[in-house]
């Protein structure tokens, strides 16, 4: 098959669409920077790629909470396109920014299996301020969880990954939570829960989810600032031994997942 | 005032009515600056309009012209003919660099930035400003603007570089200080820190710049003044680095609409504060980072596709300077109704001056405007022609048909009388502080209770809370952060960054600074402030060789001669020490008049005389980078470089309420190989970790190195390298000489390391253990130091955790 395409979604105020842009190339996708007013226009068509990231950044300032105008846009803008997208079995992923946004849209978690009332579009949980109240960024450990993701497949068992965020914190209504245990929708946990291993306070520890295909991922650490073993922040304190293994970052493992994905299945 | 323009009577005015003018308005000109105009409209036959005489005072402003660094100073210290000096700039800045003639500098001290090359594709921007007067007042707006600021100078230079890492460096009273001693108008320093780290946070993050180098210092006397120093390094391609302007390019406002905000900023911070100052709300600036954000965004296209010919931002000044500088040498005409405002009312003159941020002005070829608006259109950011680059040599601006400014380009950029000043300095004689040795380490007295204060005092207590508010993992480059360690808390030197993802070559940005020193003489503070900032360069695995400066002096009043002074002798240091080391000057910024003056009492407090030197270096391979936190049980630590009895203006004797007399002094001679030759042998891969050896000297550069790895260390003071006849244990715990570093080599590399180092002096201090303990013998054979070193971690992270 021709090489995968991704489409790198952008609007004011995002600001990890370039190393998310690295990520993919390095991974071996043909990528696009859209700003999301061509997607709107019709300029771009959303249909002539097959994975969509939605970078992070602050979307628009992140004016009233994280992502949320973002949301709203790709809600009523792009609502059509975004379906017709999903339905087709392409891959969705959502990086800190990226992930508020999925989650503000609901597309994640997604279509509720057993309540009625929910539509691919209602907006099922959150993500609300670090509960340090303040923005945070450091390096966490996770746990990488038994799931349907496509984007995690054969990652290791644990990741150390960046977060960067002040609104990081997943929560949502018990038996939402208790849904996504159920389906093994829960992608990466923070390995510890007292802060600041979980970095936000997060309900159980969530760090990323997924949908129930797998193919729509969001998550707060950025595994596009892991690319190379340099970004590991203590990469001068590897043996000898480690310094002749790979010089890939975990973080690549993500984005590889995903192009190999859609060779095999797109 | 709406839609007006008055005259100003100047031609009949005598000196007192000159002065008044002035004053009345802001505009901090003196009288003699005030008689030029005078001569100048008299000659023509007429006054001045308001809009003017505004566009002189800021052009002319100490902000936006550095008067004092180019005016000829007649200098007098003790025992010493009497000198008079032409121009601090042209005779010790510019003069440095010229004569260490790098070929890799591509331009230096004329565009917003330095140009530094990178590789074959990219070159290197930086530059550090001030927001000094704007934070005293507005801490977080005033940050915040200050980040932003210096962002547009960076996509202000050449043809715009894309900003990729950002600087900041802070200077506040004492945290703790009682509310009572508060000066009369001002805020209090724990209010302005969390103000400005807040403005700086929010306006960096939201930018997705990486903020991973800094500094935080504390005095009393910055309480009224507090410094906010903040920098911008960008990357721009090797053929966007010029620019031109033609007669007939549009002039062509980008971004942000203009308001009544910020005017007079350039006027205002070229004079002293007072305690009425905090009522000056109008003159600081609202921020918009995601404004921001989109002009960054629209500019990097249109440059790649040539739209435009020339870039400047709109700072200080507003339009007046951006429109001004760019036309300087052919002229312009601007039609001042076509701006896009915020709100309607605004007379002529205020939206010339206003300085609302978020906005650039660019020369645009008649032909490509079409495109560049379709650019700026797709990402939601105005461009408006405000008129256009004309032959004229004069500047003309319009307000609904008409002229409201007419002014010689001439007159403008070189009408400014160049003004004489008198400085002298006389060292001052502070109490010595003696050895207090006598009685260590027998019985239970040591001095783990004052290596405990060092590392608990608020400048070298760690800055974490601070560091993790900023996001320093943004655009994916950064390999070496500015927190270290085992647990990722130890204080990195310097961080590193690939600015081209998938390249191994590395940036290294560090920064120095030592007003403590000032106190002492502040030609060894301005020494010690580029000493440091390259042995912060050099400990992570930088050279000498590709090292260049910045200077950012923050000054008092230089109308007075003691102050003025005080940086004939700082510009003298950077001279000599720049051009020993051969690392020259690319940019630099002055903010002077940062004083304080109680109106009631006439109490006047100016801040230490600080400069902050930054410093740049483009490393080969990132992966010969080495960390400050040691690595194994077993290794060997070695201090690099003399030490002698220099405790003056030091923390040491800071603790104990003294300040002494024998700063620090900088001996390039010996110090230069030094530094070359610890570079190679970080880059042969015999250092396994190095610390700068700074504030708080051996004994707390030890500390900090091995609570950041988690061991423990055994050392002994026996083989301490000295250059005078320094023996008591506190002076070589604590001294804080220049050009010295602590390294950890394994053992295997012992040789291979001593035969590198030779001619250099380095003496073994001993051995990392597993055992967490921090272990010191004296030369008395005691034990002077005895801990865990969670004890020390802790004390050294406590103080400023929240």
């Amino acid at each position: 098959m021709t090489q995968p395409k991704v489409l790198i979604l952008r609007t004011a105020g995002t600001n990890c669409d370039a190393e998310t842009d690295t990520a993919f190339q390095f991974a071996g996708a043909e990528t696009a920077l859209v700003h999301i007013q061509n997607l709107i226009s019709g300029k771009v068509n959303l249909s002539d790629y097959q994975i969509l990231a939605i970078p992070g950044g602050f979307s628009y300032g992140d004016d009233i909470s994280a992502g949320i105008l973002l949301a709203v846009e790709m809600k009523h803008k792009l609502t059509d396109a975004v379906n017709r997208f999903v339905g087709d079995g392409k891959l969705v992923i959502g990086i800190c920014n990226g992930f508020q946004v999925l989650v503000r849209t609901g597309l994640l978690p997604g279509v509720s299996t057993s309540a009625n009332g929910t539509s691919q579009m209602t907006q099922r949980a959150t993500l609300a301020m670090n509960t340090s109240a303040k923005f945070e960024c450091r390096w966490v450990d996770l746990e990488t969880q038994e799931s349907p993701c496509v984007f995690t497949k054969n990652i290791k068992p644990s990741v150390y990954f960046p977060v960067a965020h002040a609104e990081g914190r997943f929560t949502a209504p018990a038996d939402v939570l208790a849904e996504l245990e159920a389906n093994n929708q829960v992608v990466f946990r923070y390995a510890e829960s007292e802060y600041p291993k979980n970095p936000n306070g997060s309900d159980a520890d969530i760090a990323g989810i997924c949908d129930t295909t797998g193919r729509i991922f969001g998550l707060m650490p950025h595994p596009e600032r892991f690319l190379t073993k340099w970004n590991h922040p203590r990469w001068t304190r590897f043996s000898q031994a480690q310094d002749t293994a790979t010089e890939e970052g975990d973080g690549l493992a993500i984005f590889k997942n995903a192009v190999n994905y859609v060779k095999a299945n797109l | 005032m709406s839609s007006t323009v008055n005259e100003i009577n100047i031609l009949n005015a005598d000196d007192a009515e000159l002065m008044r003018i002035s004053r009345e308005g802001t505009l901090s000109l003196n009288l003699n600056e005030m008689k030029a105009i005078q001569m100048h409209f008299g000659a023509l036959g007429r006054n001045p309009t308001d809009v003017e005489i505004e566009t002189i005072a800021q052009t002319w402003s100490e902000h936006c012209v550095h008067k004092t660094f180019k005016s000829i100073i007649r200098y007098s210290e003790e025992e010493k003919e009497p000198e008079q000096i032409d121009g601090l700039f042209p005779s010790y800045i510019q003069r440095a660099t010229e004569e260490i003639a790098k070929p890799w500098c591509v331009s230096v001290f004329s565009d917003n930035a330095g140009i530094i090359e990178f590789d074959d594709t990219f070159n290197l921007v930086f530059k550090v400003e001030t927001h000094n007067h704007p934070s005293a007042i507005e801490p977080y707006g005033g940050a915040g603007t200050g980040i932003g600021g210096v962002i547009r100078d960076s996509l202000g230079t050449g043809l715009g570089a894309k900003p990729i890492l950002n600087t900041d460096v802070f200077c506040f009273g004492m945290p703790d200080m009682s509310y009572s001693e508060l000066p009369k108008g001002t805020l209090h320093p724990k209010r302005v820190f969390k103000g400005v780290v807040a403005g700086v946070r929010d306006y960096g993050n939201r930018m997705g710049i990486p903020t991973a180098n800094g500094a935080i210092l504390f005095d009393t006397r910055y309480t009224a003044n507090p410094l906010v120093f903040c920098g911008n390094v960008g990357l721009i391609p090797r053929n966007r680095c010029e620019k031109s302007v033609e007669p007939g390019d549009l002039v062509v406002a980008i971004g942000g609409q203009t308001g009544r905000d910020g005017i007079h900023g350039a006027t205002f911070s070229s004079a002293e504060l007072d305690d009425t100052s905090e009522g000056l709300g109008s003159v600081v600036q609202i921020g918009n980072p995601i404004m921001e954000k989109k002009i960054v965004d629209a500019l990097l296209q249109a440059r790649d596709r040539n739209l435009y010919r020339s870039i400047t931002d709109c700072g200080a000044g507003g339009f007046s300077s951006a429109v001004g500088e760019m036309g300087a040498h052919i002229g312009a005409e601007v039609h001042l109704e076509r701006v896009s405002l915020k709100y309607e009312g605004l007379a002529p003159w205020e939206i010339w001056l206003s300085e609302a941020q978020e906005r650039m002005v660019i020369a645009v070829p008649p032909e490509n405007l079409s495109e560049l608006i379709t650019i700026c259109e797709a990402e939601f950011v105005e461009a408006t022609v405000l008129g256009t680059f004309t032959d004229t040599h004069k500047l003309q601006v319009f307000y609904e048909g008409a002229i409201v400014a007419d002014l010689e380009m001439e007159f403008l950029h070189n009408g400014l009388p160049k003004p004489v000043k008198a400085a002298v300095w006389q060292p001052p004689k502070h109490p010595e502080m003696p050895s207090r040795d006598e009685g260590i380490g027998v019985g239970d007295p040591s001095y783990t209770d004052d290596l405990k204060r060092l590392l608990a005092s608020p400048n070298i207590a760690s800055k974490e809370s601070v560091i993790r508010q900023y996001d320093h993992g943004v655009q994916g480059g950064v390999v070496i952060n500015p927190l270290v360690g085992v647990a990722n808390d130890g204080p990195s030197d310097a961080c590193v960054i690939t600015p081209v993802l998938g390249s191994r070559k590395g940036v290294i940005i560090a920064n120095g600074i030592n007003p403590k020193y000032s106190d002492v003489d502040p030609y060894l503070s301005a020494a010690s402030a580029i000493d440091e900032a390259l042995r912060n360069i050099v400990a992570v695995g930088g050279t000498l060789e590709k090292t260049a400066l910045l200077d950012n002096f923050c000054w008092g009043n230089p109308d007075k001669p003691d102050r003025l002074g005080e940086l004939v002798r700082a510009a003298k240091a950077c001279y000599d020490i720049a051009t020993a080391y051969g690392t020259p000057f690319i940019s630099g910024k002055d903010s002077l008049y940062n004083e304080y003056r109680d109106t009631t009492t006439g109490e006047q407090q100016a801040i230490p005389s600080t400069l902050l030197i930054s410093a740049i270096c483009v490393i080969p391979d990132i992966r010969n980078a080495v960390t400050m936190d040691v690595k194994a049980p077993g290794n060997f630590i070695y201090v690099v470089g003399n030490t002698y009895t220099e405790l003056g203006g030091s923390h040491y004797f800071g603790i104990h309420g003294f300040i002494g007399n024998s700063a620090p002094v900088v001996r390039p001679d010996e110090a230069k190989l030094t530094m070359e030759r610890l570079s190679s042998a970080i880059k042969s891969g015999l250092v396994r970790s190095c610390h700068d050896c700074s504030e708080g000297g051996i004994g707390v550069a030890a500390a900090e190195m091995a609570f950041a790895g988690g061991y423990g260390m055994t050392l002994n003071l026996d083989n301490i390298p000295t250059g005078d006849e320094t023996e008591a244990d506190d002076y070589l715990l604590f001294s804080e000489s220049n050009s010295r570093f602590i390294v950890e080599i394994e053992p295997e590399h012992r040789d291979a390391y001593e035969n590198h180092m030779s001619g250099v002096p380095i003496g073994y201090l001993g051995t990392v253990t597993a055992a967490p303990e921090f272990v010191i013998t004296g030369k008395s054979r005691h034990p002077i130091i005895e801990t865990a070193i969670d004890v020390l971690k802790s004390a050294w992270q406590t103080p400023l955790h929240s």
